[in-house]
């Protein structure tokens, strides 16, 4: 989230779009009931009518997949009815900003465009030269501040959603015109100074092949509105899985390092290179490029990787480590490819559950059997330590040796967990592990132990990572997370003045701020840099003192990246002058000294502010050099509103998902993201536009169940209140199909087939597309084989396609076609 | 000065966590159910099964809503199956807190009058005649604590304290929702303890939802005992 949970109290007007967040996110609705009470509607956007539509104020159906299509509308609506606050986005965004003559767009496809010749799994990708920015003579993108160069970002937005008119978003996404005119008007309001409007999003917009630019197309909306950096704005993901954002931010993806840093690549064949590479540069003095920064924390993260055997000659243990090789992808589904593919020996599978997880978990299954070994690090027995004697397996033919060692569950473990908000938050240790079941901690440093005394006893290949790891995370023979978070935070590794002040070696680093480039300092994560210090651990504090601005911030209770700071780029919340937009609900206000119409001294109030500089400008107008832009992570210091970063373009646009029900995109000939990955093994089939397959098929979650349902299945309280896999549909679906409520069913795709309970209700309504009926039916994805002991309640993943977005190759679970049919 | 319950189903969002909250306090074993269609399990209250969520789907004023009422036990002012029961070793009213208690002596009662007398459906029996309902989590209650459903709530729905207390905020929230559903209505707030806001037709949430005059009729036996006044004890009625 920019924002965090408690903000959301503070907003005019709330869109949850892409989450069903009164179901799966209930305690959060506390604080949607509170903004509501104040006066701020709530808009549910949905192709179902769930349990928070149950309590909106504003409903609106849209057809799985079809996000771009509504926000692509509501950016236009937004542009022709000058509803878009032109102060902030002409200050604060790249509106202004003009764009390299040879950019282009044209049928679905923006210049520069390769489409893949080859196996894929990605179907093409971009040369994007041409999205560029115009350059000065200074090497600092030219602006038109009027907006009106027809080169300029905000022309060209302007351009790109001219397709995007109300009736031809209703032909695609099936919503009505009033409803989406409601919603449009209605949350356009937000663009006026001093009103908010807040999105919360979750798996709705993240899992489709276009997943990245939906989330885009809100940023975007959120930057014309004046809405990022304010109370009760911002752009707020609701993550799927508690502390999922901890294990972002310290990066257990195969694509970036703690911290959000880059994986090198076998091409960065040195730190230098590899800091070279990944170090954004800006030649403009009011931008404060904050990753610039950059060799501060990845040599500081080398530095926590070896310690004292990292060194500048050896280049801090750089070589020691693995590289992905340049074009190489290593996302979920990729692994599971080569697994499927003979390419693996052993698997951990640790906390996880991929055999009902993953999707098209046939193919996930069948992967599994091809390997020598796997460790499966569980609470309980599940579908993938089972996957041997699951159905339609042999074990007779599977030579994977399985070892299974019991996990202790978090409540019996000290640590941290990291919240939607940014909020790490210690915890103590509960009931202590039941049995033999050991916390992840421990098992991984003993782990770490035997692989090293291995490499010292025999000579390993390439010994350097493992001998000269640093490993010593214990107390007393026990994991301490007291000292891994210590690590995390990092250490002066030697005496060293850094301002002026003499920092001892062996101390905790107080901020990213103190950490350097030259290996005197060490920080497992420099985002965290700041939350465990010489002051203590600071994620472990409760006080409910609020701040000065009374708004939620509660400055003393846990702590949150960055350095504590509460609503992100919140220098976006106030003028050019410093002055709050709002002055009832400020985040920050500059309260430093003027004289003669120019600030001489700086004080913000308030939340952290996101940097200390001087307020743009001065009283009486004049522009400060000692100021920066409000968006510190981008190069150049704005919002942006040409987004050149993506693999699938500038701006999103909108396809249709790999598996759909219309044989015409209406906004351009290009069916699907041309950039999408999509696989291809006999294993990974799709069907699109097949009578076989003829409605929509959705994937989503009930509060009685967590993810694939390990956790929860065992427990009868929960099982009793959902205790079958079920398949939610219309009633005019029913009548077609003569199903009956409480029937069992069979839902069918091109890769399985899934027996579920019939729930047949007012919620789900055909959309009417173009001038096609289109039926859409959803199944939860918690139940698999395993339990309850009956195996009759299986995965919605047998039934989902081997499609991902180009960005992150998230699966495309919200949308794909299926068969509903009698036993 | 009884304690009561407030319970704003305007804003319940059919989270269950009431619902399993009961059940782990009170150590309920979970019933075999299945999904008959719909999210609501089990279909109906038990002997097992004190508090529900009752779900339905309606169109009201061409708009769907989807209604959501955590029924449970009132606790009422004048309990009418205490009344019908009359022998306070089985049923009697903790004056303490108001909460209207049933102990196992309720296997010597005629199950089905106790249950035809309460106006809101709520008694359940076992196999051998004993009945259970919610018991307000009077023991919580005598510790300081408030009712395991009222703790879990997210929301805010439940609410728990002095009857006048709730009775205000019942009054103040159905003001509040009155804003956006103009039928709103709080259900018999001078007859019982748990004070439900409900912003449409209540008849639309459950069949009992109000005090049904069809059901409110009392047995012979208690007329009889209306009758016979302080003699009725002596005359073992």
């Amino acid at each position: 989230m920019t924002n965090h949970w408690i903000d959301i109290k503070n907003s005019d007007c709330i869109l949850i779009m892409g989450s069903n967040a009164a179901e799966n996110h209930p305690i959060s609705f506390k604080y949607v009931i509170q903004a509501m009470e104040k006066g701020a509607p709530l808009i549910s956007v949905d192709p179902r009518f769930t349990k928070t539509s149950a309590k909106a104020d504003i409903y609106a159906s849209l057809r799985s997949g079809t996000d771009i299509a509504f926000l692509g509308g509501m950016i236009k609506y937004i542009l022709d009815n000058n509803l878009y606050n032109k102060e902030y986005t002409t200050a604060y965004t790249n509106a202004p900003f003009l764009v390299d003559k040879s950019f282009g767009f044209k049928d679905g496809l923006f210049s520069g465009y390769q489409k893949n010749e080859g196996d894929g799994p990605s179907m093409g990708g971009y040369d994007k030269s041409s999205w560029a920015f115009q350059m000065d003579d200074k090497g600092v993108p030219k602006v038109d501040k009027t907006l009106s160069d027809k080169h300029s970002v905000f022309q060209l937005l302007k351009k790109h959603y001219e397709r995007y008119d109300v009736d031809t978003v209703v032909k695609v996404t099936g919503t009505t015109k009033a409803d989406l005119l409601k919603v449009y008007e209605t949350y356009a309001k937000t663009g006026v100074t001093g009103k908010a409007g807040t999105v919360m999003y979750a798996m709705g917009w993240t899992q489709h092949t276009v997943g990245t630019q939906m989330i885009r197309s809100m940023a975007m909306i959120q930057l014309l509105l004046g809405n990022m950096g304010v109370a009760g704005g911002g752009v707020n993901a609701l993550r799927g899985e508690s502390n999922v954002q901890g294990s972002t931010d310290h990066c257990l993806l195969w694509h970036i390092w703690p911290g959000y840093l880059k994986t090198p690549r076998a091409s960065n064949d040195s730190l230098d290179a590899y800091n070279k590479k990944f170090t954004p540069k800006s030649n403009d003095p009011l931008s404060a490029n904050w990753w610039q920064n950059y060799p501060k924390y990845s040599v500081s993260l080398l530095k926590s990787f070896f310690g004292d055997k990292a060194i500048p000659e050896n280049q801090f243990g750089y070589t020691w480590l693995p590289k992905v090789d340049d074009g190489a992808v290593y996302s979920w589904f990729d692994l599971f490819d080569a697994m499927y593919k003979g390419d693996m020996e052993g698997f951990f599978a640790w906390g996880q559950n991929p055999a009902c997880s993953g999707s098209n978990a046939s193919k996930t299954r069948k992967a599994l059997e091809k390997l020598d070994w796997m460790v499966n690090v569980n609470l309980f027995d599940n579908e993938t330590g089972s996957f041997w004697r699951g159905p339609g397996a042999d074990p007779s033919k599977i030579g994977t040796e399985v070892f299974m060692l019991p996990a202790s569950v978090s409540v019996e473990k000290e640590g941290s967990i990291t919240n939607s908000g940014r909020w790490m938050q210690w915890r103590y240790q509960g009931p202590k592990p039941l049995g033999n079941s050991r916390p992840d901690g421990d098992i991984i440093m003993e782990l770490g132990h035997r692989i090293k005394e291995k490499y010292k006893a025999a000579d390993g290949v390439f010994k350097h990572p493992i001998l000269n790891l640093k490993w010593d995370y214990e107390t007393n023979g026990a994991y301490d997370p007291h000292k891994a978070a210590k690590e995390i935070n990092g250490y002066f590794v030697k005496d060293v003045t850094v301002k002026g002040k003499l920092c001892k070696k062996g101390t905790l680093v107080p901020s990213f701020a103190w950490l350097q480039a030259d290996g005197s300092t060490s920080s497992g994560n420099w985002l965290y840099c700041n939350s465990y210090t010489e002051k203590g651990n600071m994620s472990a504090r409760r006080s409910k003192k609020d701040a000065a601005n009374n708004i939620g911030l509660y400055p003393e209770f846990a702590w949150c990246w960055p350095v504590n700071r509460r609503i992100l780029y919140n220098r976006a919340s106030v003028d050019t002058q410093g002055r709050p937009w709002d002055d009832k609900q400020w985040v920050i206000k500059f309260a430093g000294e003027s004289k003669d119409g120019k600030y001489t001294s700086k004080k913000w109030l308030g939340d952290v502010p996101d940097g200390g500089w001087y307020p743009l400008e001065n009283p009486d107008g004049s522009q400060r050099t000692d100021a920066k832009q409000p968006f510190i992570m981008r190069k150049h210091g704005l919002g942006q509103i040409f987004g050149p970063g993506r693999a699938d373009g500038p701006f999103p646009e909108h396809y249709e998902p790999l598996e759909c029900p219309v044989e015409k995109n209406y906004f351009s000939s290009h069916m699907v993201n041309p950039t999408a990955v999509v696989y291809s093994t006999k294993d990974d089939s799709h069907a699109t536009c097949d009578p076989r397959f003829p409605f929509v098929g959705t994937t989503y979650r009930v509060s009685e169940h967590w993810q694939t349902g390990l956790m929860t299945r065992p427990q009868k309280w929960l099982m009793e209140l959902e205790p079958n896999v079920f398949v939610e549909m219309s009633e005019e679906l029913a009548k077609l199909r003569a199903i009956e409520n409480g029937e069992r069913v069979l839902v069918s795709s091109a890769r399985g087939k899934l027996e579920c309970t019939a729930i047949v209700t007012k919620r789900f309504k055909p959309f009417l597309i173009g001038y096609a009926t289109v039926h859409q039916v959803g199944v939860p994805w918690h139940y698999g084989w395993r339990w309850p002991a009956t195996g009759a309640e299986e995965s919605a993943n047998l039934l989902t396609p081997s499609a991902g977005d180009p960005n992150t190759r998230i699966p495309e679970t919200k949308a794909f076609m299926v068969n509903v049919t009698k036993l | 000065m009884s304690k009561s319950i407030f319970i704003d189903t305007t804003i319940c969002t059919a989270c269950r966590a009431c619902q399993v909250a009961c059940k782990q306090w009170h150590d309920l074993p979970a019933e075999e159910t299945i999904n008959v269609g719909s999210h609501q399990n089990p279909q109906d209250l038990s002997f097992d099964t004190y508090k529900l969520v009752r779900m339905k789907e309606e169109i009201i004023n061409g708009r769907l809503e989807w209604l959501f009422f955590p029924d449970q036990c009132r606790h009422c002012e004048d309990a009418p199956c205490l009344e019908a029961a009359y022998d306070e070793s089985a049923i009697y009213r903790d004056d303490a807190t108001g909460a209207i208690i049933y102990t196992l002596e309720t296997r010597k009662l005629d199950a089905d009058d106790i249950i035809a007398a309460c106006p809101y459906d709520i008694p359940r029996k076992a196999a051998d005649g004993t009945l259970a309902k919610c018991d307000m989590c009077n023991d919580r209650v005598h510790n300081g604590l408030k009712p395991a459903c009222v703790t879990a709530c997210p929301t805010g729905a439940m609410n728990f304290g002095e009857r006048d207390e709730m009775l205000a905020l019942a009054q103040k929230r159905l003001g509040m929702a009155k804003n956006k559903f103009p039928k709103a209505q709080l259900l018999n707030p001078d007859e019982v303890n748990v004070i439900y806001l409900v912003g449409f037709d209540p008849e639309l949430y459950s069949e009992y939802a109000v005090a049904s005059a069809a059901k409110s009729g009392i047995s012979r036996s208690v007329a009889l005992r209306k009758i016979m006044g302080p003699f009725a004890k002596l005359m073992r009625v």
